[in-house]
Formats: C-alpha cells, structure tokens, sequence
C-alpha cells in the first residue's frame, strides 16, 4: 500500500460528494474522510514497521517531472493532522444549513486533497501544483460561503487570493531557477543542487515570500484576521489548522535543506521578525472586538514563533515546530469551533456580547478552558511539549530569543484569560444558553483528549517526526 | 514496587478529582468524603513511604516512561521520593486532608459543591508531581498545574468580576515567574544536558568550570523569578492578597499553607546550584528582607481578616527567602512546616469566622466572638502566639533560627527581619483583639446567626493548633532532627546546628522581647484604649498610604498594563492599517498603472499602425543596420 | 531556355519588392479608407510573394514557390473574411472610415 491510495480516496471523495446531491453530501464527505483517516493510521504503522509508503513515477520527460510522493515520518505526521482534523471539521458543521452542500462539502475535500498532496509532493513542480491547487477551494469556500455581505467579502477574499497567488509566483520563478540549474525539480536532487551563495540568497529570498505570506509572518499578515473572519467557520478551520501548516511544513522540506547556507547567514534577520509577529500579534489580540479575529492574532503568534523555531536550524527547534504545528491544528480548531458554538447560540462574534456563559453550560465552559489551556501551553497538554522545543532550539541559538519568544507565555495569559473572562465569566447571562449537544461534545471531547494525552505521551508524534528531522539537519549542517 | 508507590500517591487524588469533576453532581455530598478520602490515602501512603526511605536512607524513585526526547537528551517522566519530597508531601497532604475535612462542611450548600472538591483533588495531585518531580520539566509540570488550580479556585465563584480579575491576576503573575523558571530551565539544559536533579547534583560535584560558574548565575537568578512569582515576593507579590478572593479552605491551603512555599521548595531543591551563585544569593535573602518587612507593613493596617493573613504570609515567606539567601536551607523549610501549621489554623480560623458572621470578612464589623467560637478562639490564639513567637511554641523557634542565621550574616538583614517580627506580633494580635474581644460591632442580624462550627471544622483546627504548639519540636535546638535528616539533601549547608551558648540565648531573649513589644502595642491600643479602626474615608496621611498598599496595584497599572492596552490600540488602530494598506497599495499601484497604460489604447488604427511600422523599423535598424 | 534572373539581375527585384512594400507602409499609414487600406496590404503580400518566387528561381529551387500559392490561398481567405467584416461594418456605421471605427478603445 502507498500514498496514491490515499490521495487517490481524497479525490474520489470530493468527486463523490458532488456527486451524491445535496442530503448526504455532508455523510458522504465524512465517510470518505474517515476512510482517508484510517489509511493514513494504515500508512502510519507500515512506515513504522519498516516499509516505505512513497511513489515515484515519471509524469512529463521533458521538462523532467515526476509524480514523487515521499512519504517519511515528517510528511506521514503532517499527513495525519489533515486527515484526522478533516473529518473532525467536517462533523463539525452537520446540522447547519449549507446551501449547495454537495459542492461545498466536495470542495472541503478538494482541499484535504491539495493540502495532502502538498505535504507528500517530493517533487518541486508537483508540489507547487498542489500548492495552488489547495487556494482554489477555500477561495471559493470563503467567497460564496463567507460571513457579511457579498460585496464586502468579496474585497478580503479576493485580497487574499492575490496575495498568497503572488507570493507563490516567487517561489514558482525559484523553482524554475533551481531547474535550469540541477535539470530536475526531484526534492533528493535539490536537496544537492550546486548553487553559489548569491544564488542560494535569492532562492532563499524568493521561496521565504510565499512561506512567509502564506503562515504568515509579520508583516506580511494582513490578509489573515480579514479572511478569517469572513469565511465560513469551516474554511477558517480549514485556513488556521491546516493550510498555515502548509507553509511552515515547506520551510523544513524545502527551503532550509535546499538553501542552507542562505539560511544561516539570513538567519537572525527571520527570527526577529518570527518573534515580532510573536510579540505584536498578543498585543493586537488583546484589543480584538471580534473572536475570530481574536483567534486569528492569537494564531499569528503561535506561528511565529514556530517559525522562529524551524529558522533555528536546530534539531531542538525543527521537532518543536512540527509538534507545535500539530498542537496547534487541534487547538486551534476547537478555538473555531468554540467559536462557532457561541454564535450559534447568541448570533453574534462579539466577545464583548457574550458573557455569563459559563454558569448556564458548565460542559462547555470546560471544554473551552481545556482548549484556552492547551493554547496557552499549559504543561500536560500538548502544545506544551511543542513550546518546549521551540524554546529551547532558540536558546541554544541564543537566549534572548528564548526570552522573548518566551513573553508568549505570558502575553498568551494574558489575552486568552482576558478574553475567556468577557466572554465566559460574570454574571449569568440573561439569554439562555444551551449546554453542548451531543455532536458537540463529541468533537470537542475527542480534541481535548487527543491534545491531553500526545501532552503526557508525546513519544509516537515525536518518534515518527525525529528520523526525518535528523536527516533535514544532516543536510543543513 | 517503587513505580507502584509512586503510582497510587499521583493517581488516588487525579482519580477523586475526575470522579468529582465529572460525575460530582451524581454523588451529593459524597464527592467531599471521597475527595477526603482521597487525599487521606495519598498521606497513609506518604507516611509508609516517609518511614521506609527515613529508615533505609534510600530515596524510592521510578521513571514511569520517556516524556521529551531533546536533541542531546531525553527527559522522563520520573518520580523522585527522597527525605525532600517526602517531608513536603506530608505536610501537603496531612494538612490536605484536614482542609478537605473543613471543606466538607464549609462548602456545603454551594451550588459547584463536588467541582470544589474536584479542583482541590486537583490541586493535591498538582503539588504531588510538584514535590516528587524526579526532574525540572516534571516539576514544572506540578509548578504550572498548581497555577492553574489556583486560578480555578481563587474564581471558584465566577459570577463575581472582581474575583475573576484576582484569578487571572494570579495567573499572568506567576506566568510572569514561569518564565524565569523555563529561562532557567534552559541554562541548566545546555550546560548539564540533562535535567534531573540528582544528574545535576552529581555533575557539579564532580568539578564546576569556569563556564559553568558563570551561566549557573544566571540559571539560578531565572529560577529565582520563577520562584518569586510562585512564592509572592517583592516585585511579584500583589497577586497573593487578591487571591483571598477564592474560599476560605482555598486561602488556607494553596495560598498560606503549600502552594506558596513551592518556591521554596525549589530553591532547596537546587541548594547545590545557589551555593554557586553567591551575588544571587545576596539577592534572595535581600529581596526576603525587605518583602518581609514590606508586607508586614501593609499588614498593619488592614481591616479584611484575611488580607491581613495574606500580607503576613507574604512576610512569613520573606524570612524564609532571607534565610534561603544565607544558605540555611534547613531553618527555610524548617519554616515553611511550622509556618503551614500555623497558618493553616489561622486561616481556617478565619475561615470559621466568616462563617460565623455570614460572609463578613471585615474586622470592624466583629468583635467579641470569644463568648460565642470558644474553640475557634483558642485555636486562632495559639496560632496567632505562634506566629508572632511566643516562646517555645513552633513559630519561636523556626523564626528565632533564622533570624540567628540573619544576625551571624547581615546585621542589617537581621534588624529588618527583627522589625518585621515585631510588627507581625503587632498585626496578629490587633486581628485577634479585634475579632474577638471587645463588644460585638456587626449587625443584629449577624449577631443572632453568630455559632460555633460543626466538629468537621473545629476538628482541623484542634489538630492544626496543637501542632503549631509542638511543631517546633522537629528541630529543637540541640537535638536538631530536622537538620540531620535533611543533610543527604543539602550539599553545603550554613544553617549547621547552632550551638546553645549565650549568643543564642541572648538572641532568644531579644526575639522575645520584639514578640512582647508586639503584643503589649497592639493590647495597649485595642484593648486599654479600645480603639477601632477608621472608616475608609477618613484615613489619612502615611495610613493611608499603607492602606491602599503602598498604591503598588495601581503603579503597575500605569506603568504595565496601561501602556500595553495604548499599545495594543495603537498597533490595532495605527500599524495594523498601515502594513495593511501598503500591501493594498501595491495593488493600487499597479492598477494605476494600467489606468495610464490604457490611454495609449484609444482605438485610432492608424495610430496603432504607424506605431506598428515604427516599431519594425527600430527593429530593423537594430537588428541589420547598428549591428 | 534561358535563366529570367541573368537577364534582368536578382538585385533589381528586390528594388521593386522594397519598392512596391513601402508604396504598401504608405498607404497603410496615409489613407482612412479600410478598402484601400486593404488594397494596400494586398500590396506588400504581393511584393513579399514577388520576391519569393525571384529567389526561388535564383537558387533553382521549387520551395519558395510553392510559399507563395500558400501565401496567395491564405490572402484570398483573409480577403473574403476581411471584406465581409467591411461591409457589415458598413451597415452598421454607414462608413468605412477607420478614423470612425473607435469602439475598442481602452
């Protein structure tokens, strides 16, 4: 069994779910996200007994292209958080009222399917078809789903598509670049392209826009807070937990290996603004009206300072960013939902409307502090044992990384206990409440004990991500 | 069977705190005697383990599984039973469950009853990974978790903003010390690439180099924050008096009696790391000294009974710090046990005060509750003569060590911590005249609910109270048990056996006197002149001062908080637009561009023709004729 | 039979081609009238095709000639399409003015 299989049931889904009319497009999309779930578990423990799951076969002789999938423990890991949090996402939203559901639900999966591709391409060119294949769908999520008026919506998605469309250009123009160099986009052949350091500088350069647009990293950031808080809580999901992964996932497969010494040299400069983006998005969260915004800011400094780990070049700092982005899928996905919870309930986004809550559905008041904890990495769940990394990796570059990178700690506190007081606590708020549905307590129950036990039993995760890692580094060095 | 030890003392009370957290509602009143319960096992099996680890000397650890594999090492999640541990778990446990006792009945009628107990449960299991953490990650572990339970209990009654202010106020504090902890963390990562205590210890004292000598400063200075925030010293303190928000058994026992000392426990667990950091020591036992002496200065005038415990805490845990700083480990724990003792009865006392007066936590409504809390008065006097060092009970000797470690070390420390004593005897007995003696001052209403508590709550504070009365006996001078069974622990100690010649007895007497200048101050103003204190309005001057805490809550709040909200509106309101509207622009750019770029597409054909041949003609000019 | 190029010299076919392809530039860039316009390119086609078959004859080789029917087949369709838009354009605007033909303007 390989990896075809599995994307092969991800394409077949969407095209099924569009398919299969209206009523069971969202039971069909889950079912084929299940089954998608179950083979990558498949996949998983095939890669652990010892068999390689990749697949490589020629696509086009000239210019050389091959169909490469790789599929190591790094991309298997990364793997694991879209398929397991696509059918979480998508059981999500039962219930509600979705027009055109087939289509919806099928470009949900169209989207698992590019964002897999991505993670398992090991081909330059494969992997940027998948790259942008993965913008189409929640382009159209966001548009024809979105929250607000059409007209006002249309503008931030729009902004959004450009943006990151024009940063992947660069990394497009880098890809062709290193082509005309090495005569293949194959990831083994970049891996030993021969460039000089001038070139090394401008692939670098080239390839840190569109990572750095698509994570993002301050200040190239200001498509996400708009964008998040106009798509349907769904394409948020799909946005926050999965899609910024995308670009932290390219900088350890592709950037750091391909163009070491421009990384070393760059170095410093990236990481200090990795920890601006850590420090400004806590403070810009502190002030957010809306809660999906206010999530979105909270994710702008969990990303940076994944990224200011991943630039550390170290092993430390790699392993805490591929388990921070692991974490971070799942929190933040419940955040969403949580979300998404409360304005079902009250109709509005507002924090400052909220309030009170927490008496009237103490289930979810738990869950939503279990979620608020594991985002803040709270030691025992498992952002923690990602934070942990991450600081680390920047200690060993340099302590006051580590110290500032560390304030997130603190501003994390900050924000999120702030926000959970407004929106929580008080007194009881006059509009009922409702306490989780049985649907809900589901999802946010198999989140917060996924998050809980990888926090005490960390070892599969990191077992399976430290082979590739230790190898990514060996190139680096 | 070590591992299995160590499995039955974490799971009992995590297992009692699911149990209440989710099935609570379903057991009534029986979730409290189960989360006793609970926690009563967690102490029998201490004390089994106290006994064989004080007998064979053998410390019972186990690692229970790899945890956090690093580049260079791994990290497991250990457990670590050593003379330490055990001593802080039977304290944390023996008064656990006596304040879970009390909470049976305190708590009883409250709408949350079993999630009260469940996050106490909580609690204990925290403190447990706390103490018995093999390494600093599993203690960092406990370190946070107590936070977290804090938070939850400190806003157990969340309906009330100003209570979830104080939790999150707790929280981001300590948070604010974490770091220094994690900061630490990583010193002591890099330069032993390990974290466990007893690899640490083995690594220094097989040879220190100069490198190492001059990180371990730092990593000790960072542990030092960590415990500040923890332990609620000067600058980290002003979140421990807005703690009282949480029910009076909460105070008691994570905010007086164990959470608050983990500082402490840190610290001592690290001796061997501080011994070599003499500057940071200095340090401690400075910023001990004055926290004493500062918050026993608040603590003079406060008229909430259980804001004046919480200041005399903060200054309890500033002596202990000052003799931490002078490398007497052992007085410092010495302390922290009597201090738990005590403090705990004080609390509790205070506790079944406000129990008594209906929820009115402010002495200037009490008075005379003598004549109807017999119990509850003879408890809190023997606790409050302990703290204040009346001689030969437990308070005497524990403080009267320290301040003989001050006075062979800083002259000027020890009169600091003299001052600081006096002014303690002063504050415990103003609460005790005001509480208890002199006229009733509250309403009828009140007078008529006044009662003595149920045996649930009188019970702990029998027990709590005689203790306080022998604790002292653990390490009397002369026999010095505690001294003895803590040398495996403390690798250089200052705090030796003291001898018990005239120096001693001299500073013995003078200690006396300090209690006795205390007493008569307060019995002189409270009882002979039968003062009251003044209403809010009309205090004045340097009171006032010291009334509203030396205005620090409201310094940080210009200096910290203020400016960070400006700051966040700024960014929100100001950079925010800007970054935004340079990506747009360049979008505006662009289309600007191709505004002006049409203009030459005004649809003349022969225009586009003449264009057309000219073109050609450069071309071909380049291409055959310039060439 | 006797070579056409020796007896008239290759060089003075490519005067008239240069000749005949500027009086066809001109034309283009002076006149307003599309039939003339027209005229014009047909002009400049036919002295490119012109010069071909000079050159096919010079080098005795049949290729450039059989260019040229291409080049002829493809002109008479262009007419045939070009003319049929003339005179609906002519319909349409009542003129064959291109100086009145604006309407794709940016």
């Amino acid at each position: 069994m390989n990896v075809t299989i599995l994307l092969l049931t991800l394409l077949v889904g969407a095209i099924a779910t569009y398919l299969s009319g209206k009523k069971p497009a969202a039971k069909v999309a889950l079912f084929f996200g299940l089954v998608a779930f179950v083979e990558t578990i498949a996949l998983i423990c095939q890669h652990n007994a010892g068999t390689d799951a990749g697949y490589m076969t020629q696509w086009i002789a000239n210019p050389n292209i091959h169909i490469a999938l790789k599929a190591d423990g790094l991309a298997l890991a990364l793997t694991l958080l879209t398929t397991a949090l696509t059918p979480i996402i998508i059981f999500s939203s039962f219930g509600d009222h979705i027009e055109k559901s087939n289509t919806f639900y099928a470009l949900v999966m169209f989207m698992c399917f590019a964002m897999t591709g991505t993670f398992l391409a090991a081909d330059g060119f494969l992997y940027y078809i998948f790259w942008e294949l993965s913008l189409l769908p929640i382009y159209f999520l966001a548009l024809l789903w979105g929250n607000d008026t059409f007209e006002i919506r249309k503008n931030v998605i729009f902004k959004f598509f450009i943006y990151t469309f024009a940063g992947s250009l660069f990394m497009l123009l880098g890809f062709i670049y290193l082509y005309t160099k090495t005569g293949s986009f194959l990831l083994h052949d970049l891996y030993n392209a021969q460039l000089s350091s001038t070139e090394e500088y401008w692939v670098f350069l080239a390839f840190f826009l569109a990572y750095a647009i698509k994570i993002p990293i301050f200040p190239f950031h200001t498509w996400q807070a708009s964008t998040y808080e106009k798509a349907p809580t769904v394409g948020t999901m799909l946005l926050a937990g999965i899609m910024l992964k995308m670009g932290l996932y390219s900088i350890i497969r592709w950037q750091l290996p391909i163009t070491p010494s421009a990384a070393k040299e760059i170095m410093p400069t990236v990481i200090i603004l990795a920890l601006i983006g850590v420090v400004y998005g806590s403070i810009v969260a502190l002030k957010q009206a809306n809660i999906k915004r206010f999530f979105a800011y909270s994710s702008l400094a969990h990303v940076g300072l994944i990224a200011a780990g991943a630039y550390t070049l170290t092993l430390d700092g790699l392993k805490g960013a591929v388990l921070q982005m692991i974490a971070h899928g799942f929190v933040i996905v419940g955040l969403f939902y949580v979300g998404e919870i409360i304005y079902k309930r009250y109709q509005t986004r507002m924090i400052g409307e909220m309030g009170g809550i927490r008496q009237q559905a103490p289930k979810f008041a738990s869950a939503f502090m279990i979620l608020m904890f594991a985002s803040i990495g709270l030691p025992g769940t498992f952002s923690f044992i990602g934070e942990f990394n991450l600081l680390f990796g920047l200690s060993q570059v340099n302590i006051w990384y580590a110290i500032v990178g560390g304030t997130t700690i603190i501003f994390g506190a900050f924000y999120m206990l702030r926000m959970f007081q407004k929106a929580m606590l008080g007194e009881t708020n006059t509009i009922v409440f409702a306490d989780l549905t049985t649907r809900e307590s589901a999802i946010l129950g198999i989140l917060a004990i996924a998050i809980i036990f990888l926090g005490i039993y960390p070892k599969p995760i990191a077992d399976l991500i430290t082979p590739s890692l230790v190898e990514i580094v060996s190139y680096i060095k | 069977m070590d591992t299995n030890v160590i499995l039955l003392l974490l799971l009992v009370p995590l297992i009692g705190s699911l149990v209440n957290i989710f099935f609570g509602k379903k057991l009534g009143n029986g979730s409290g005697i189960i989360a006793t319960i609970a926690v009563l096992i967690s102490f029998i099996v201490t004390v089994i383990a106290f006994v064989q680890v004080n007998s064979t000397k053998v410390a019972i650890q186990g690692d229970l599984f790899e945890w956090i594999a690093v580049d260079r090492f791994t990290i497991s999640f250990g457990f670590l039973l050593d003379q330490l541990s055990l001593l802080w778990l039977l304290f944390v446990t023996g008064i656990g469950t006596l304040i879970h006792l009390y909470s049976t009945s305190y708590m009883k009628g409250d709408e949350n009853y079993a999630k009260f107990f469940g996050y106490l449960n909580l609690f204990i299991f925290f403190m447990i990974v706390l103490v018995a953490g093999s390494n600093l990650l599993i203690t960092f572990i406990g370190w946070e978790g107590v936070g977290l339970c804090s938070y939850l209990l400190i806003g157990f009654w969340h309906k009330n903003q100003d209570y979830n202010d104080a939790a999150k106020k707790a929280f981001i504090m300590n948070r604010i010390g974490d770091l220094g902890f994690l900061i630490g963390v990583f010193i002591l990562a890099f330069l032993f690439q390990s974290l466990d205590y007893m690899t640490i210890k083995e690594a220094l004292a097989t040879g220190t180099n100069h490198q190492i000598n001059t990180w371990i400063g730092f990593a000790a200075l960072a542990i030092f924050i960590g415990a500040v925030g923890k332990s609620a010293q000067i600058p980290l303190y002003t979140w421990l008096p807005d703690a009282m928000a949480g029910p009076t058994p909460v105070s008691a026992l994570i905010h007086a009696a164990t959470m608050v000392t983990a500082g402490i426990f840190l610290i001592t667990r690290l001796n061997f790391v501080f011994d070599l950091a003499p500057l940071v020591q200095n340090t401690i036992a400075i910023v001990g000294a004055f926290t004493s002496l500062f918050a026993a200065s608040i603590g003079l005038v406060q008229n909430d009974i259980k804001k004046v415990l919480a200041y005399s805490t903060v200054s309890q845990l500033g002596l202990m710090f000052m003799a931490i700083g002078f490398g007497a480990y052992e007085i410092a724990v010495f302390h922290v046990i009597t201090h738990a003792f005590f403090k705990a009865c004080l609390f509790l006392g205070s506790g079944s005060v406000i129990h008594a007066m209906g929820g009115e936590q402010d002495m200037r409504r009490m008075g005379g509750l003598d004549k109807y809390m017999k119990v509850t008065y003879i408890t809190f006097l023997i606790a409050t003569a302990a703290i204040s060092g009346f001689p030969f009970l437990s308070g005497f000797f524990s403080k009267d060590e320290i301040l003989m470690v001050a006075f062979e070390n800083n002259k000027f420390l020890y009169i600091v911590g003299s001052i600081a004593s006096i002014m303690t005897a002063f504050y415990m007995f103003r609460l005790v005249f005001l509480t208890f003696k002199k006229g009733f001052r509250g309403s009828q209403e009140q007078k008529n609910h006044l009662h003595e508590s149920p045996l649930s709550m009188t019970l702990p504070l029998i027990i709590l109270a005689f203790f306080s009365i022998v604790g002292g006996a653990i390490n009397l001078p002369g026999s010095n048990w505690l001294n003895h069974y803590l040398q495996p622990i403390i690798v250089k100690s200052t705090g030796k056996a003291h001898e018990l010649g005239t120096e001693a007895y001299i500073l013995m007497a003078l200690a006396t006197a300090g209690f006795l200048i205390g007493l008569g101050w307060a019995f002189y103003k409270y009882i002979k002149n039968s003062e009251v204190p003044q209403e809010d309005e009309k205090i004045t001057g340097f009171h006032k001062v010291l009334y509203n805490k030396y205005y620090i809550d409201e310094i940080y709040m210009v200096i910290f908080v203020k400016p960070i909200y400006v700051i966040a509106t700024f960014f929100r309101d100001f950079v925010e637009v800007a970054l935004s509207g340079t990506v747009l622009g360049l979008g505006k750019i662009a289309d600007e561009l191709s505004l002006q770029g049409k203009k030459a597409q005004n649809g003349n054909i022969g225009l586009y023709l003449f264009a057309f041949v000219f073109g050609i003609c450069i071309l071909f000019y380049y291409l055959f004729i310039a060439r | 039979m006797e070579n056409v190029i020796e007896i008239i010299g290759i060089e003075k076919y490519i005067y008239l081609s240069i000749i005949l392809f500027c009086i066809g530039v001109l034309g283009i860039l002076y006149r307003r009238n599309a039939i003339v316009m027209f005229m014009c390119i047909e002009i400049m086609l036919n002295s490119a095709n012109m010069l071909l078959v000079a050159f096919s004859t010079f080098h005795q080789d049949a290729e450039g000639q059989v260019f040229v029917f291409f080049t002829m087949a493809v002109a008479a369709a262009e007419v045939a399409v070009g003319l049929a838009i003339l005179v609906t354009i002519y319909r349409n605007i009542g003129s064959i003015d291109i100086d009145k033909l604006k309407n794709l303007k940016g």
